[in-house]
């Protein structure tokens, strides 16, 4: 019935501390809309203009959605699915 | 949480040896360390830049995947993060600001635009702000250690100051 969704450290905040929680959906974009209607806040952390921020990857186990459809990636009963900010940065 | 980086003399020379291999382009890496509290750096990942840039550099994103899951599973966290800067200070940039999302993490910069010294610092960044800590570096160098230079004498904190400059403020990359 439920995916389960890997929280990374700085968006613990918006999960009461939990490092991992269920949701259910069958896109990304459903998995967020089902976490944010019981953890407020964390979609603006994800989600910018419809579009996955620059600042964040997710995957659904090991795929960046990026390559898959971003926000309308499929997930299906029992995947996982991970959130991990970029790790970026530099000169310009 | 310390407000000093301590860090092994053998990861200082692994580091600066990573940015003058990849000079030009920016080199990039974590020092995973036990997610205890102690804060201490031991084991040492160097990351491909994905970028391959000498302005920009972002683990590639299976990299990073296969990295967190390593380090979840050996109850690790990542303690340093570090990259170069190749023509510019060992400064954080408003794109390091924009993207730093580890707030224990210490976010250790290497300039390399000098040929002769490596410059070394280390800086907190949370929530946009950034504070520079003093790196003290446990081990005497070696013939083959690479010159490097610390930042000027950094007075350690007590506590860090919370600006209202999020990452919404910074332009996207």
């Amino acid at each position: 019935m439920a995916v389960t969704v890997s929280i990374p450290t700085i968006l613990r905040t918006h999960t009461g501390g939990e490092k991992a929680v269920e949701a259910d959906g069958k896109t990304v974009a459903q998995v967020i809309d089902d976490i944010e209607a019981r953890h407020g806040g964390l979609k603006d952390r994800l989600v910018k203009d419809e579009k996955l921020h620059r600042f964040v990857n997710v995957y659904v186990n090991d795929e960046d959605v990026r390559f898959v459809g971003g926000l309308d990636a499929e997930v299906t009963d029992g995947d996982t699915v991970t959130i991990l900010p970029a790790v970026a940065g530099g000169m310009r | 949480m310390g407000v000093v980086l301590r860090i092994r003399r053998d990861h200082v020379d692994a580091i600066v040896a990573h940015a003058r291999r990849d000079h030009p382009d920016e080199a990039c890496g974590v020092i995973a360390g036990p997610d205890d509290g102690r804060d201490t750096p031991e084991r040492y990942i160097p990351m491909v830049n994905a970028a391959r840039s000498p302005t920009f550099y972002e683990f590639d994103s299976g990299d990073l995947l296969k990295l967190y899951r390593e380090m979840a599973a050996n109850d690790e966290t990542p303690v340093v993060i570090y990259h170069s800067h190749t023509a510019t200070e060992a400064y954080p940039s408003r794109t390091d600001i924009a993207f730093a999302s580890e707030p224990f993490a210490h976010y250790v910069l290497v300039s390399t635009r000098s040929g002769d010294v490596a410059d070394f610092r280390s800086y907190r960044i949370v929530e946009g702000e950034v504070t520079e800590e003093p790196v003290e570096i446990v081990g005497e160098a070696g013939a083959e250690s690479p010159a490097i230079r610390l930042g000027p004498d950094v007075t350690p904190v007590e506590s860090y100051m919370f600006a209202n400059t999020g990452s919404d403020d910074v332009p996207d990359a």
